[in-house]
This record gives structure tokens, sequence and C-alpha cells, in this order.
């Protein structure tokens, strides 16, 4: 099995520690992986985005073609639409729904959450709220993650558990049980 | 035992460098090459054996120092971006001439598509240039075994050995087997005055070095990094992938090859070329950067052979390669979903609460008064004052261009001229220009944006700081014009009056608004929270 997926959001929203707790996972269940990141420049608030691609067998390119991604991760519905086209027909579009406008000319918002929910397969979810409502405010990118976890598949969600647990090892209990938490209600709203 | 690591290629190649028995890594920040020389500066292994680590003023001083602690008998790594190249190429290609003792990789990250750049030049043309050994690593895990054998090599040869990554290699990712360390070569001065570039000794240098190309030549048609893949289908075409290009060849799978010559060792296995070119019907050249390659094999293979690559169209002219320009390339048609409406670009900006803002806004406001003034730019997070809302900026050229270039405008009578220089950028390459305004009395005004780190690369240190009154003073701009200002909303009477004093003043006035980086300023005030729980 091999599973393309692309990591997006905007500098500074977290999607590489989303990238961090994935990589620890895939690398634990023994998967080749490849992770092309984005530093620099982009990070002051720009777009960001992160290829990770995983598989039982050996992988060349750092890079997901186009048209072969299984699953964009997305923490901002705008930097969601930008990937579509690396999306498969049969690829899973997940989101936050809440727009992040740092910039004068963000297109209409109605527009944008409308062409977000005509994709074929979509999960988007307000995780900012979701996350302030279940009190671990700076955990909406785990939440994300467990939205995510069951189109993964080819890591299970007990092993990103376990990665959640390894990322945040340094920040103590309740941090790791804040973000547990988060990715559980996030997983809730998706498993099948 | 062989252990795996998740790295970066940047990790892999200072993990490489460190296992390879290196004594001090000589750079100045540049992405995308910073992580090497900060994972080293972390690593046990470092402080354990007192690896030089500590960040140089710019690229010059790195190579420079390199070549003094070769010189000593022992391994040095220099590590910069691409442009990182041109600053520090009068003592890299003479660094051919004279030839190291202990082993000199220079490691040049080059930036194709300019993710973070102002150009995309191919470092491999340097290697060229002065004539030495250049690898070029497909994947994290040869750039962490190259690590050891570019250092034989470069002993061996007593020659520096350049390695050429580009960004996507460099950023991305993957598990790497890495070995055991070896030790660190002792003290152990050249006695030889090969050193001592006069023109009768650097003459027998130069003959040295030629003498020394076949051996290089023969070294990469035996290169395990330079393979040819035989195919099956007679008569197609070939391939020649050069470094990670070999990655987007394999992954488009695509039928109907002669065979596929991966290239990661240079100057170009000649023979390997020819045995390609004999069994295919053209050459396509497969490189990300500049059709450096593709030339070189033109010439090798005659006009009348057909060679295709970036110069023909089958690739772009400019920007990376991708799996998908590969892809195209290699004759297989993708159907792809079109791209959303409602997306928008998302440029980079000076984050919240940045000093440069304030700076830019008083700018700005004094700048409107003076009919015919223009802000020269230079290289760093306060060149985002070019894009809106500032569009305060007139140029960004090259590390400290904004104080000569206003300098020459001046000279020119062009009147206010304002230069705009970060902190780290004015000790990399502005203190000089300084000296030669001062000589000349210039009437410039410049500022110095003191935000007390090297903030564009992730806040490294910055060599200047603490330093920057007594260099202006030193470099001579008279003590009434060297002003300090803190860049506050709440100051900004005081500066722009301090500014409009300064641009009519005749002669070269120095602003220092100082104030430090609102990221680094929240990564302290972070970690000394954590230590407090």
């Amino acid at each position: 099995m091999k599973k393309d997926i692309i990591l997006s959001g905007v500098g500074g929203q977290g999607i590489l520690s989303i990238a961090t707790v994935i990589g620890d996972a895939a690398t634990n269940a023994g998967l080749y992986l490849k992770q092309a990141e984005v530093h620099g420049m982009s990070q002051r608030g720009g777009d960001v985005q992160s290829h990770l691609r995983l598989s039982h067998d050996p992988i060349y390119s750092d890079l997901i073609p186009q048209g072969e991604t299984d699953v964009i991760i997305s923490m901002e519905p705008m930097e969601a639409l930008r990937y579509v086209s690396w999306l498969k027909p049969t690829g899973w579009l997940v989101t936050s729904s809440q727009p992040l406008i740092n910039i004068p000319n963000y297109p209409d918002t109605e527009a944008l959450q409308q062409e977000l929910a005509s994709q074929p397969q979509v999960a988007r979810l307000n995780i900012e709220t979701m996350a302030k409502e279940a009190q671990t405010p700076k955990s909406a990118n785990m939440i994300l993650l467990g939205m995510a976890a069951p189109y993964i598949e080819i890591i299970s969600p007990e092993d990103l558990r376990n990665s959640i647990i390894n990322f945040f090892k340094s920040k103590g209990e309740k941090i790791i049980s804040d973000n547990l938490k988060a990715f559980d209600l996030g997983y809730n709203t998706t498993k099948r | 035992m062989t252990v795996h690591k998740l790295l970066l290629g940047d990790e892999a190649i200072a993990l490489g460098a460190i296992h390879a028995g290196l004594s001090g890594v000589y750079a100045y920040p540049g992405t995308p090459s910073t992580e090497i020389t900060e994972f080293i500066q972390s690593h046990p292994l470092a402080k354990e054996r007192g690896i030089h680590s500590r960040w140089c003023t710019n690229e010059k001083t790195a190579m420079e120092a390199a070549l003094g602690m070769s010189y000593a008998g022992k391994r040095a790594l220099v590590c910069m971006k691409h442009v990182g190249m041109n600053v520090c190429a009068d003592a890299f290609v003479n660094s051919a001439l004279t030839g190291v003792k202990g082993g000199i990789v220079v490691l040049a990250a080059d930036d194709p598509s300019m993710h973070s750049s102002q150009n995309e030049q191919d470092s491999r043309f340097y290697g060229k240039f002065a004539l030495i050994p250049v690898l070029e690593p497909s994947n994290q895990q040869e750039a962490y075994d190259m690590m050891s054998e570019a250092y034989r090599m470069s002993e061996s040869l007593r020659l520096p050995v350049l390695l050429r990554i580009v960004t996507r290699l460099a950023h991305s990712r993957a598990s790497v087997a890495v070995g055991t360390t070896s030790g660190t070569n002792p003290l152990a001065p050249d006695e030889g005055k090969h050193w001592v570039l006069l023109p009768a000794i650097a003459r027998k240098q130069y003959v040295s070095l030629l003498e020394k190309q076949p051996a290089l030549l023969q070294l990469s048609e035996t290169s395990a990094y330079n393979r040819l893949e035989k195919a099956d289908t007679e008569k197609g075409i070939g391939i020649i992938a050069c470094g990670i290009a070999y990655n987007y060849v394999k992954e488009a799978q695509a039928e109907g090859l002669a065979g596929v010559l991966k290239i990661s060792q240079y100057p170009l296995p000649e023979e390997k070329i020819k045995q390609l070119a004999a069994q295919s019907r053209a050459v396509l050249v497969v490189e990300d950067g500049q059709p450096v390659v593709e030339q070189d094999v033109k010439a090798l293979l005659g006009c009348d052979y057909p060679v295709k690559g970036r110069l023909t169209g089958e690739l772009p002219r400019t920007g990376e390669l991708t799996p998908d320009n590969v892809a195209q390339a290699l004759g297989k048609k993708r159907q792809t979903a079109p791209g959303a409406k409602n997306v928008v670009g998302r440029p980079p900006a000076l984050c919240p609460g940045c000093g440069h803002r304030d700076v830019y806004t008083a700018l700005n406001k004094v700048a409107a008064e003076y009919e015919g003034s223009r802000i020269f730019g230079d290289i760093g997070c306060y060149t985002l004052g070019a894009l809106p809302p500032y569009n305060s900026l007139a140029s960004c050229v090259d590390m400290g261009a904004s104080i000569t270039m206003a300098k020459g405008a001046a000279d020119a009578g062009l009147w206010p001229a304002i230069a705009v220089i970060g902190d780290s950028t004015f000790t990399h390459s502005g203190m000089t220009g300084l000296l030669d305004a001062v000589n000349d009395k210039a009437n410039i005004t410049v500022v110095i944006s003191d935000n007390l780190t090297t903030a564009m690369t992730g806040g490294q240190d910055s060599a200047g700081t603490n330093k920057f009154e007594a260099i202006c003073l030193g470099l001579g701009v008279e003590p009434e014009h060297v002003r300090v200002v803190v860049p506050l909303p709440k100051n900004m009477e005081e500066i722009t009056r301090i500014i409009r004093e300064e641009i009519n003043y005749k002669g070269v006035s120095v602003i220092i608004p100082r104030r430090e980086c609102i990221q680094t300023l929240n990564r302290k005030l972070r970690k000394q929270k954590q230590q407090q729980q």
C-alpha cells in the first residue's frame, strides 16, 4: 500500500507538527517515508505545504505528482482548495472550515465554502471553535489529524495516538492528554 | 551496527560530516542550507569533540577559515546557499590552486524556482570553473554516505570537493541508515610553500591542478554514484538523470527507454555518456537547475547527435524539476483535475508586532515629504517592505547593496538616498560599503534595522550584536550622526524627526532602530515560562 498526503495551511498554524506526528508513526510502523517541507521565507504568514509519502515499498520522488494525492489535510479552507489538482479522483479533502484572512484580496468566503462543499470527498469542521469548546485551544491541529486518521489507512489511529504521546512527551501530562482528547474528538466525527 | 534515522537532507549531510571526523563547520545562514550547521551545533558529539560550529560573518570568512583548518591538517565543512558561492568565490577558486591538507567539503545548496532566493544559479558551474570534483546526491542516504567519501577524495586528491544539493533534497526527510563515527585528524600543519600563491608558485600549482584532471575523470567513470541502468528497448531514448532528477525519472516509470544514466559525480563520466548515446537514438538530459550537463553533453556528442533537455524545450528552461514536468518530458500524459476557482496567492508578510514595520511606517511618512527620494533595500525579512502595504523599496540585489547603491545614486545626484539594511546583512557585506561612503563623504542616510538576530533564516546569532555604534564610529561616521531609536508606534514622532534631521544633514548618517525580533523574543519567553514550570 502507498499513501500520498499533502499537508497545507498558513505559516505558523502547526502543519509541521502534524507532519512530525505522522512521520514518527510511519517510522515506528516500519514504512518507507519521504516528507518534503517548506522552510524559509514562506513561513512568514504565507502559504505553506508539506508532501508526505508513506509506502510499504521504496519511494523515489520527494514530491507527489499531480492527481495522485490520497488525502489533503489542511488547517485552512482556501489552502485546502489550492491543492485540489494534486488530489486523486477518489482522494479525500480534510480541512478546517475557518478562513484565516491575512490578505486584502481573500476570496468571498461564501463562494469559497460552496466550492469546498462541492468537492467529491470532503470532511470539514470548524476545528478552531471545537478546540476552544473542548478547552484545548492549542490543539486544533490534532483535531484535524484525528479527522484525517481514517483516510490515512496505512497507519492505525492507535499508532498515531502513540506518536502524539511521543511528540508532546517533554511538555507534560496535561498537554499530552489535551492533544489525545483533541485527536479523539476529530476521529469520532469521521471514523467509519 | 546500523541505525536508521529520519533525517532532512541537510541533517544527513551534517551527520555524515560529523561521522567522517569533522573538526569544524564554517557557514553563514542561508535557505536551504541553514539546518546543516544548526544540526552540528546541537549534536552531542560536536560538543564532546569541540567541533567548531559558530556562525561566520559571511561565506568568504567561512571559506577562508576552513582553508586554515585544512592547512592545519583537519577536516572542515563550509556551508552556504548558492548565492553565497559568489561571496566566497575568490577563496573558493583559489583553494583549488593551494590545494588542501585536511579534507574540505564545500556545500552549496541551490534553490531552483527561487523559493527563498533572488536567482537560481547552478553551483555545478563553480565546480567546473574551479576544476574540482562535484558530488550531487540523489537522496538523503547518498547525502549521508557521500560525506565520508568526499573527505577521503579531498585528502587523496588534495583538492576541495564541492557537494551540490537543491532545496527539495535539503528540506525533505527520509530514513537514513547511519554508520559509525571516525576520529578527527590530528593537528599537523602543512610544510609546503604551495599555499603562497605568488605568481611563480601559482603557475606551478595551476599546472599541477590541470594534471590532476585525468584522475578526476577516472574517478567519475568508475564511481558507484554514476550508474548506467540498461533497459530492454533498443534505440529508444536514453536518459541522463543528475542528482534528484533520477527520482523523478524513476517515479515516471516511462517505457521505451534505451537506458538511464544516473549521474551524481562530476566531471561528467564521458565514456558512460558515449556508451548511453551509442545505444540510444537521442539523449534527454534531466537536471535540476541550469542546463550545465546538457551543454557539455551536446559538446561531447557532437552537433549531429540529438540532445534534449531544458535548452530544447522538452523541460522548462526555468524553475525546479517536478515529477510532473519530468513525466511529461518522458512522454507520460496525466489527467489532473483543474485547479479551484476561489484561490489567490498568499505572499509572506512581516510578522505582526515586528520592528521593521515601524521602520517602514516612519520611512514612508518622511520619504513622502521629499520629492525624488528613494529607499534602497537589502536581503532579509525586511525585503518584504517592498510588498504592500509598504511598497517602500526601490531595489534589492545582493547582501550589502543597499548602502553602495544609495551611495552610487547619491554620487549621480539623487537625493534623498536612503539605504535600509538589517544587522546581520550589515556585518556580512555592508561595512565595507559604508567605509566607501564615509571616505567619499556621500550624502546618504543608512538605516541599520537591528533586530538582534539573523531573523529570515530562523533566528541565528548576528555577528555584530552590541557592536554597531562602535563599528560605525570606527569606520568614520560622525558621532552626532549615529542615532539609535526604538522602533515602536509610540516613538513615531521622535523617529520621523530623526530621519528628517539625518536626511537634511549633508553627509553619511546612520540611524539604528533597535528592537528584538518578535519571533526570537517569543521563543525566549516561552522557554523561560517552561523553565519556571
